[in-house]
């Protein structure tokens, strides 16, 4: 039966060395990612230091109500997701899954803006390429900027559907009875994940959706 | 397990100072700081993303071992951006298009 599955490995001598071993594992690897998408940070700083006019140019053709609405819809997943965490602790069962759903349906709403705001570049001819269209002036900086708009909010996204994916593996798992006060391991990890993407849109919205706007 | 289990109103709290730290961020972006407008907008990013690493994340109330991490991943993404930067913060970038100096 499920219920009797013991998660113990059996290379760990107690729940609590192989909670602190997930632990430290998961923030490696989320080191990894922080240096992953610093790359692309510096290069985003050092071509917006060369062209600071079209990086701002570009920028206004984001949509702000639009950027600020996905900045408030990730910080509420990223509390039910600490919630959905919290209620695992206490072994509430309901409620995880429940924190967990929303958890969910907030990711894909992020995710179905995103298409909104991708279509709306491909319309306008906004893609870096042979089709890209530049009224003013040199077509050649503004498609850095959109290049790295894309590539960075692009990233962001694919994480976003990684996300998706382990939630509702996490949902799964939750509704067979596998976590319990004594081990939610998988959730705490998938939580750490979920704030560290939640964490690089905090970066991404100001410096590409807010630039020169005074 | 004997975990530290976060009061929930704390969640809240900090939900509520990211939610205004977004507002923050907005409303700084329409202010004309002159040369320090990104400046503004990074700090404020910094100090939402610390809320979450150390209340979210839990670093807070982690292990001395989970701050050396997390804390590491700042200090090399800090050496990353100041010894790439050194060399283009030094020097006079020439506009584009502008004749390569004799």
């Amino acid at each position: 039966m499920a219920e009797s599955r013991n998660p113990l490995a059996h290379h760990f001598d107690s729940l609590e060395q192989q909670y602190a071993a997930a632990k430290l594992g998961m923030w490696s690897f989320l080191i990894t990612e922080v240096m992953m998408f610093g790359g692309l940070f510096l290069g985003y700083i050092l071509y917006r230091c060369r062209f600071p006019e079209v990086f701002a140019q570009g920028s206004h053709h984001l949509d702000i109500k639009l950027g600020a609405f996905n900045t408030a819809v990730l910080i509420v997943s990223s509390l039910t997701m600490a919630l959905a965490v919290h209620a695992a602790q206490e072994g509430r069962k309901q409620a995880t899954l429940t924190y967990l759903f929303f958890t969910l349906m907030l990711g894909l709403t992020f995710l179905g803006v995103k298409v909104i705001e991708y279509s709306d570049k491909y319309q306008h001819h906004l893609i870096p390429g042979a089709r890209f269209l530049w009224s003013e002036g040199d077509a050649g900086p503004p498609q850095l900027f959109y290049s790295y708009y894309f590539c960075m909010t692009g990233l962001h996204a694919i994480h976003m559907v990684v996300g998706a994916g382990l939630l509702l593996w996490l949902m799964a798992l939750t509704a067979r009875n596998r976590f319990s006060p004594a081990y939610y391991t998988p959730i705490e990890m998938v939580g750490l994940y979920w704030h560290f993407v939640d964490i690089v849109w905090i970066f991404l919205f100001p410096l590409l959706y807010l630039i020169g706007r005074h | 397990m004997n975990h530290h289990i976060v009061p929930l109103k704390i969640y809240f709290a900090i939900f509520a100072a990211l939610m205004a730290g977004t507002a923050l961020t907005v409303w700084a972006a329409f202010q004309d700081f002159g040369e320090f407008n990104t400046l503004v907008a990074v700090v404020i990013a910094v100090v939402k993303a610390a809320l979450v690493v150390l209340f979210f994340m839990h670093v807070k109330y982690s292990d001395k071992l989970i701050w050396v991490f997390a804390s590491a991943g700042f200090i090399w993404l800090i050496i990353l951006f100041a010894f790439t930067l050194m060399d283009p913060m030094t020097r006079d970038w020439l506009p584009v298009g502008a004749p390569l100096p004799m």
